[in-house]
């Protein structure tokens, strides 16, 4: 019966990712409508620095890489691995967050904030939500894993941290194709 | 769940296909359209491989639920996208001359 419930609430999870996707769906449909309009303003290929965003890409695929280990540990009830594991996804999370506010604060000093064009504005809006996707995911992170710490893993943290493990890989494949259509198709314009 | 051989082949591939498209761009093997073409298809290709050996779609046991609401998501994804595509390329394509 138990397993049973779980199913469902992941069940329900995953209606909440579809519904999220489409979400990020109207985000890219508003950046490539836009992306032509610089208003006299800087181009992508002007502002993206590709292997900055390879290596953000990369941060961001080896954490959604261990949060899948993470899980699997957390199937052999293994409190230490699943701790140890979850650590490093969310210090890799913490690195990406990191990166992108650094980019983003780079751009608005050199006066590229999102007001300056509509390019500008949708490139803001789709990357930034979801570095805020990936910042509330760190957070809840914490939050799961404050009790698996002090009481080890029971099935409650386990389907609480399967949720989670979805929503991380979810944020990979949106990432994915911010790097391809925003960074690599704006960078190979120039 | 998966099983850890399934996290590393899926992370392994992802890997190559991320530093294919990026290769691609940076050393200008294609331009134009073939190039966003090609990254496309790295990118469908990578999504598609996590889907299935991260997210595990489709494993479940039942009607498979998650798969249906899944292709649904795309269908309007591709309404969503293509149709804002077309509707605002033809607007630009009218207004040319103003």
């Amino acid at each position: 019966m138990h397993k049973d419930s779980d199913s469902k609430v992941l069940f329900g999870f995953w209606v909440y990712l579809m519904t999220d996707c489409m979400l990020f769906g109207t985000l890219f449909a508003t950046y490539a409508v836009l992306q032509n309009n610089i208003n006299g303003g800087p181009s992508g290929a002007q502002i993206f620095n590709l292997p900055y965003a390879l290596a953000e890409t990369l941060i961001i695929l080896t954490s959604s890489f261990t949060s899948g280990l993470a899980l699997l540990s957390g199937a052999n009830s293994k409190k230490n691995q699943v701790l140890f594991w979850f650590g490093i996804t969310f210090l890799l999370g913490a690195a990406f967050v990191g990166m992108e506010l650094r980019e983003f604060l780079h751009l608005i000093g050199d006066g590229n904030g999102p007001q300056k064009s509509a390019f500008l504005s949708a490139f803001f809006t789709l990357v930034g939500t979801h570095g805020l996707h990936i910042s509330v995911g760190l957070f809840w992170m914490l939050v799961l894993l404050i009790p698996v710490w002090r009481h080890g893993m029971t099935p409650v943290s386990f389907r609480r941290l399967s949720c989670l493990k979805l929503f991380w890989h979810f944020l990979d494949i949106i990432w994915i194709f911010i790097f391809t259509f925003v960074y690599l198709a704006g960078g190979a314009n120039g | 769940m998966g099983s850890l051989k399934s996290y590393v082949t899926g992370f392994v591939l992802s890997l190559c296909l991320t530093l294919l498209s990026f290769f691609t761009v940076t050393y200008k093997i294609l331009s134009g359209w073939q190039l966003l073409g090609a990254i496309s298809i790295f990118a469908t290709y990578q999504a598609i491989t996590q889907l299935f050996l991260f997210l595990h779609v489709g494993q479940g046991e039942k009607p498979r639920w998650n798969l249906i609401f899944f292709v649904y998501m795309g269908f309007i994804l591709a309404i969503i996208l293509l149709g804002s595509l077309w509707v605002m390329n033809h607007l630009d394509y009218r207004m040319m001359g103003t």
